[in-house]
């Protein structure tokens, strides 16, 4: 058994997502440019897996070949054991603001996906959602009237609202304030203590994923690899001045080669 | 491969031309010709002297109504612009003036000109003097604040706020207003050409036809008017792809 | 002053007022300084459209002009919207089509005539169909540029979600290509607009721009012939104020840049 496997307490189980020998590579005009090499990772259902790495490595590209909208070079992608052969609703990408449709409104938005439903489900589903992620009496409102924080948060309602068995979020916080990010952690973790979603959360924000995930998943510098696989083994409300924590984080600072002082 | 997918287009026109004399060749005794009527109808004008003669006074005119034109809209516009008092009080004159088509222009450019080159180039400059006045007007208004205050900060006086930072703003959005403004000159050139005077493509269009239905001079003038005008709005396009003016364009 | 302070709601009526004032003043000082026998003042046209408006020769020419712009609009919308999506939405298409339209574009709808004529014979198809060329190639331009600047976020969000293409295209494309159509409709009319005055002068004998033409014609009424052009303004402004309105719509404006 490798290291990563070792560190993987679902590899006995069957996975929800299994990742085998993952290879991407790039070709434009006569180069080839290798961006994912041999990437292997399971996740369990309902996990929480964040992946951190140096800028620019490949994690968005991942993110993006695990959601279906990138082919692999070789290797192969599953969920529930089937292979990944393109994007599908039941596993939502949650983009940074700017994947909300500036033409629809808040309602609009979130009932995008439930064009299966008839009109009292949806209504019911869509009230459900607002309500979950705090945008009451903003039914109405269109995505230019809100914050920041708001079109997230109207982001990952319209993601959930379809019920899907995973969400992929790719640096969702990344054009927040710190404040504002901050809060949204919080509320991400009581979405998911009470859906039970398996995510994968690409961030390059290193104490947003020891604070969020169960396992961290460290990537090298492109060609991106995986280097480690770091458990965080701190239970919820996560204290971010305890020893173990600044412990785990200092050591993936390390794994990154940044120093922690500056 | 890449020379193949090039190619598409023109074996797509091909086709096109293929299918015209098909049809013309159907209707034999039909007015319309087809392409190769067309090629005949070129050479035709080409041997008697009138190609060159004709494109040239059409070309002529729009200089003329295009230059003076952008001399004057321009400078204009962009004093207007830049004082939000002076662009409120003349924004309702302009946007009356703006939608009477130069055509309409005609009766009172004859009683002014009378018939002949100046009246044909009075409608050119009215064709191009509102578009380029507002193309004028909007560019300054455009200019992010924060160049300006910027400029303000380093301690800029007004005269080299103009040059340093009003100008090179401004620039890249009145050269796609000259092209787009030069594309209406060229449609009014003919239009004018069609009503008002006696030499240019437009008359070739109208001659050819009143003095015995030459058909294939038609269509001949109007590839003629089509062609000149692709490459005028090419020319402008390569104008904007000088080095010097591309920065704006290169935030995507 | 501040050159740049924004003005307040006075001024934004005062200055307006003050130079239309004054372009009138210098017009008929203009008129009476040059002792011109043909030109009108400013009050001579005012009552030459009361004259219009009387004998209800005005409402008929407005009418008419107005009619054929709706019918040559009309149709150049429906053939151009879908045709310039569809090119929008497949490069290889538009690589193909583009060059021809690219060399059709630049002919003025005028040079056109014989040709209509032909086909239409003299009369109100023909100026029905110059108003057609005329609208057809802005708004073909604007609906491919408007496809093809969806940002992919968009495209991608949408087919997450399942969206079939042909969902794909109307439920996310369209609606985010629609501000930049529907800027490209606005100024299609206002060459409409244009077009059909053109086009009245030479091939019907009904409508604004026969006014202008027929007034000169039938007795050097130049009080007419400039009471006619300002109609012909003033009705283009309310078309292109009318679509600015259309802009303005919530699941629109987010589209321009001072949308929102």
């Amino acid at each position: 058994m490798s290291s990563a496997q070792a560190a993987n307490p679902a590899f006995a189980e069957g996975a929800k997502l299994r990742v085998q020998n993952l290879n991407l590579v790039f070709t434009r005009d006569e180069k080839s440019i290798p961006v994912l090499r041999n990437i292997s990772l399971d996740v369990s259902e309902g996990e929480f897996v964040c992946v951190v790495g140096p800028s620019g490595c490949g994690k968005s590209t991942l993110l993006n070949t695990l959601g279906g909208f990138l082919t692999p070079t070789s290797g192969s992608v599953r969920i529930d054991g089937e292979i990944v052969r393109g994007p599908d609703p039941r596993r939502i990408f949650v983009f940074q603001e700017r994947g909300v449709f500036p033409w629809l409104t808040v309602e609009g938005n979130i009932g995008f996906g439930l064009f299966k439903l008839n009109v009292s489900e949806r209504q019911q589903r869509v009230a459900h959602y607002i309500n979950m992620v705090g945008l009451q009496g903003f039914e109405e409102a269109y995505p230019s009237q809100l914050s920041g924080g708001m079109k997230q948060r109207l982001e990952v309602a319209r993601a959930l609202a379809v019920n899907p068995d995973t969400l992929y979020l790719d640096e969702p916080f990344g054009s927040l304030d710190s404040i504002t990010r901050h809060v949204m952690r919080g509320e991400l973790l009581r979405i998911w203590e009470a859906e039970r979603k398996t995510i994968v959360f690409v961030t390059h924000d290193i104490d947003e994923a020891v604070q969020l995930a169960d396992r961290v998943v460290v990537l090298s510098d492109r060609p991106a690899a995986i280097q480690k696989i770091v458990h965080i083994d701190i239970a919820h409300p996560r204290d971010i001045s305890s020893p173990r924590y600044l412990e785990l984080r200092d050591g993936i600072l390390q794994q990154i080669g940044l120093a922690h002082k500056i | 491969m890449k020379l193949l997918v090039r190619l598409r287009p023109i074996a797509f026109i091909a086709a096109l031309l293929v299918a015209w004399q098909l049809a013309v060749n159907r209707h034999p005794g039909y007015i319309l010709p087809g392409p190769w009527g067309v090629v005949g109808g070129i050479t035709d004008l080409f041997r008697h002297g009138v190609l060159f003669k004709y494109i040239v006074a059409s070309l002529f005119r729009v200089t003329w109504g295009f230059g003076l034109a952008a001399i004057l809209a321009i400078p204009l516009g962009l004093v207007i612009g830049w004082n939000r008092r002076s662009e409120i009080a003349f924004n309702p004159l302009v946007q009356v003036l703006r939608p009477i088509s130069p055509l309409a222009w005609i009766p009172l450019a004859i009683l002014w000109f009378g018939v002949g080159d100046a009246s044909s180039v009075f409608l050119i400059f009215l064709g191009c003097f509102f578009p380029l006045l507002l193309t004028a007007i909007n560019s300054v208004r455009n200019i992010p604040t924060v160049y300006i205050n910027a400029g303000r900060n380093f301690g800029l006086s007004s005269t080299d706020l103009v040059y340093r930072v009003l100008y090179p703003a401004v620039v890249p959005q009145l050269l796609i207003g000259l092209r787009i403004t030069l594309g209406v000159a060229w449609l009014v050139v003919v239009a004018a050409e069609m009503i008002a005077v006696d030499s240019g493509l437009g008359f070739l269009i109208v001659d050819a036809r009143n003095a015995g239905n030459r058909y294939d001079l038609v269509v001949a003038g109007m590839v003629i008017i089509g062609l000149i005008g692709l490459l005028l709005d090419t020319a402008m396009r390569s104008l904007e792809k000088v080095k010097s003016f591309r920065w704006a364009y290169s935030e995507d | 002053m501040n050159a740049l302070a924004e003005p307040n709601k006075l001024e934004k009526f005062l200055w307006p007022l003050l130079a239309t004032a004054l372009f009138f003043a210098l017009w008929h000082y203009l008129v009476i300084w040059s002792g011109t026998k043909v030109f009108p003042a400013p009050f001579q046209v005012e009552k030459g459209l009361l004259e219009l408006l009387h004998k209800n020769v005005l409402w008929q020419d407005i009418g008419s002009s107005l009619r054929r712009v709706a019918t040559g609009f009309g149709a150049a919308t429906i053939l151009g919207i879908p045709l310039g999506l569809a090119l929008g939405w497949y490069p290889a298409v538009n690589q193909i089509v583009n060059p021809v339209m690219q060399i059709l574009r630049p002919i003025s709808p005028m040079a056109w005539i014989p040709v209509a004529i032909i086909f239409f014979g003299v009369g109100d198809k023909a100026a029905i169909f110059l108003i057609f060329l005329g609208a057809f190639f802005p708004i073909v331009v604007a609906s491919i540029n408007g496809v093809s600047n969806v940002p992919s976020v968009f495209r991608r969000a949408g087919r997450n979600f399942g969206l079939a293409p042909t969902q794909l295209l109307a439920r996310v494309v369209f609606p985010a290509a629609l501000p930049q159509i529907i800027v490209g409709l606005r100024l299609a009319l206002g060459i409409a607009w244009l077009v059909v005055v053109a086009a009245e002068m030479v091939a019907v004998d009904s409508g604004l721009g026969y006014l202008v033409i027929d007034s000169r014609n039938s007795g050097k009424r130049y009080d007419l012939v400039v009471a006619a052009m300002l109609m012909i303004g003033v009705i283009g402004l309310i078309l292109d104020l009318g679509f600015r309105r259309l802009e303005r719509i919530k699941s629109i404006r987010w589209g321009y840049r001072d949308g929102s």
